[in-house]
């Protein structure tokens, strides 16, 4: 996904600097050229980049917003009849036409989210309306889930970057000797699993037979998750366990093609220690490759969540999301879905940025 | 015939070829067979709920009473059905999608990638969920929802591979010898292009039944009373303390699915990396 974004990228064409450089005799020609460059040295080439990806990315997030607002308005039938359900009598049905302007075509209804959205406005959740409940604005339904989440999220991050690096490297390092098969028929077990499944085994280990932990991460509302760090270890370790093995894996790989070429091989015969070997030379080349599947983990951290978060009850946006969409509240899942695939999308340009930015080398094939 | 037996090297000949074809079979066999084998109903209480191991119930007794190791026999059945349905449309889709794209020299190939590369915004759970939530949770929703999540992958890779074949001789000599379109599609592209999408096929299937199995864990799948791995996992969470066994053995089951055709499906690229050479 990555890669075939930057060469989508690749394919249209950067302003090119020298025209800057160029005497004034050279006319319109210099003069456009001088005004997409800004003068003299011409604009950086990575905050060219860093614009037109940023650029596709709204593009993209605006079209992704819009499959979005349409596959959940496919209601068969009579929307707010259904949304209305067992309660729907003519009262009840008249204040969803109204709050969620029901009686307007979709492409205005759209047009009126999305203005919304950029304002900050995520609407009113569907089934808050049903229930007349007093604050009925989805902000207020997703806000400290989505706090819960990306604290989950950041937390197993964090981790999962050194952890994938230094078990992928060591791999690489003791390649064919009985820890790297070991560590090798793990990691294909381990990132085979499914998230819950995963999480299930540990369950059974740590709460059925160790007693040691909760089996689920019930948050009071109101106090952050991190004054349960008991409840937040299951959770971690299960999203670690799947992403771990699959950046180990590819870790371990990089690393091995880096260590086979030939300017590796040049340090070690000119008498370097094979520390400073791997850290200068091996390493560094071998992050470029890494960063990609980082990011895919990442990208697979925000997927993962739900289940996770609704197998141990943690109160993040993953367990929003199921919630609502088991109630099919419209407005909710609308706007769950638009900040994940927001995320997602983020994720991808800075993913591709930062390899932009370790390979020196693809700076300049950005034609 | 030696050609036969060589190409089934990498699946008899390699150790992940062989415990992975062992433990597919074995799951499988308890997925189809077990329904005809179970010794009581899945649906009547037989006992407390939430009870260990018994002479009654050699797995004990779900958190409903019922036995677990009948609805573990009969759990199997729906997940394979609704991952062997959605591979099906996904191939359909997939290969079709792919194909055009690979060989049309036109604005199609660029017009079909733009949308194929719009599902891959997404991540694939919120997709489906997404379609749920309009559409409903059918089993035919759900067949749609998992297809439409993994045929852009599909295209991809037929893309690719069939790209590389229209630009071979072979196929320019056999348009030059007349053949039909049929004919060109059976003889010269489709064969060649197989390899690229069998290596990719364990990597899909995984991701069917991981996602079929989430689907029902999420309880957006298979409605209760139901037998189903996924959603036994689910409901039998509150007897964890007393019977987990409940909850172990249908994860195991669906651990040694997803284990077994990675595993095959490392061995196949392995076997064939080997053979042809990069």
């Amino acid at each position: 996904m990555v890669a075939s974004d930057m060469t989508a990228l690749g394919s249209s064409g950067a302003p090119n600097p020298e025209n800057a450089t160029g005497s004034v005799a050279s006319g319109a020609g210099a003069a456009a050229g001088a005004l997409l460059s800004g003068g003299r040295g011409g604009v950086h080439p990575m905050l060219v980049f860093l614009a037109r990806r940023i650029a596709t990315g709204i593009v993209t997030l605006l079209v992704a917003s819009f499959v979005i607002f349409l596959a959940t308005n496919a209601l068969p039938g009579n929307v707010a009849q259904v949304l209305a359900g067992r309660n729907a009598t003519p009262a009840v049905i008249s204040r969803l036409d109204v709050e969620l302007k029901l009686n307007e075509p979709v492409l205005s209804r759209y047009g009126s989210w999305l203005g919304g959205l950029i304002q900050g406005d995520f609407g009113k959740s569907a089934v808050a309306v049903v229930e007349s409940n007093a604050d009925s604005s989805v902000a207020s339904q997703i806000g400290t889930p989505l706090q819960n989440s990306v604290i989950l999220a950041v937390i197993t991050s964090v981790l999962l970057v050194p952890l994938a690096l230094l078990i992928g490297t060591l791999s690489a390092v003791h390649a064919g000797r009985p820890g790297d098969y070991a560590a090798s028929y793990l990691t294909l077990v381990l990132g085979a699993l499914p998230e819950f499944v995963f999480g299930t085994l540990l369950i059974v280990v740590f709460f059925s037979l160790l007693h040691w932990l909760p089996p689920v991460s019930l948050i009071p509302p109101g106090t952050t998750p991190l004054t349960h760090v008991d409840e937040l270890v299951l959770p971690v370790l299960t999203l670690l366990g799947v992403s771990t093995a699959f950046c180990a894996r590819q870790v371990r790989a990089g690393v091995l093609t880096t260590l086979d070429q030939e300017y590796v091989t040049m340090a070690r015969l000119s008498g370097l220690r094979e520390t400073r070997v791997l850290m200068r030379y091996a390493l560094r080349n071998a992050v470029a490759p890494s960063i990609q599947s980082f990011a895919q983990a990442f990208q697979y951290l925000f997927g993962g969540i739900i289940v996770v978060e609704t197998l141990f009850a943690y109160p993040g946006i993953g367990q929003a999301l199921v919630q609502a969409v088991s109630v099919r509240d419209l407005t909710v899942v609308q706007a769950i879905a638009v900040i994940l695939a927001a995320i997602y999308i983020a994720i991808n340009i800075a993913a591709d940025l930062l390899v932009v930015f370790a390979v020196p080398r693809l700076r300049t094939s950005m034609r | 015939m030696p050609g036969v037996r060589a190409r089934a090297a990498w699946l008899t000949g390699t150790r992940e070829g062989i415990v992975g074809l062992i433990l597919l079979l074995f799951v499988v066999a308890v997925g189809l067979v077990g329904p005809l084998v179970a010794p009581h109903p899945i649906t009547a209480p037989i006992g407390a709920p939430g009870a260990g191991p018994s002479a009654a119930a050699p797995l004990g007794t779900d958190f409903l009473g019922r036995d677990v190791l009948s609805r573990v026999l009969h759990g199997g059945l729906p997940v394979f059905e609704l991952s062997v349905a959605s591979m099906a449309l996904t191939y359909l889709v997939g290969v079709a999608v792919g194909l055009s794209a690979g060989l049309s020299r036109s604005v199609l190939d660029a017009v079909l990638m733009r949308a194929v590369d719009l599902f891959l915004v997404f991540p694939p759970l919120l997709l489906l969920l997404v379609l749920m939530t309009g559409a409903g949770t059918g089993s035919g929703i759900l067949i749609i929802g998992i297809a439409l999540v993994l045929f852009p992958g599909v295209a991809r890779v037929v893309r690719t591979a069939t790209l590389e074949v229209a630009t071979q001789p072979y196929l320019e000599a056999a348009i030059a010898r007349g053949e039909t379109r049929f004919a060109l599609m059976r003889r010269e592209i489709l064969p060649n292009i197989s390899e690229p999408i069998l290596a990719d096929f364990g990597i899909r299937f995984s991701g069917a039944i991981i996602l079929a199995a989430s689907v029902n864990f999420l309880g957006l799948g298979s409605h209760p009373p139901a037998a189903n791995w996924g959603l036994m996992i689910a409901e039998n969470r509150v007897i964890i303390g007393t019977n987990p066994w409940a909850v172990l053995i249908p994860a195991a089951l669906l651990a040694l699915v997803t284990v077994s055709v990675n595993l095959l499906a490392d061995a196949y690229i392995k076997g064939h990396r080997r053979e042809g050479g990069r």
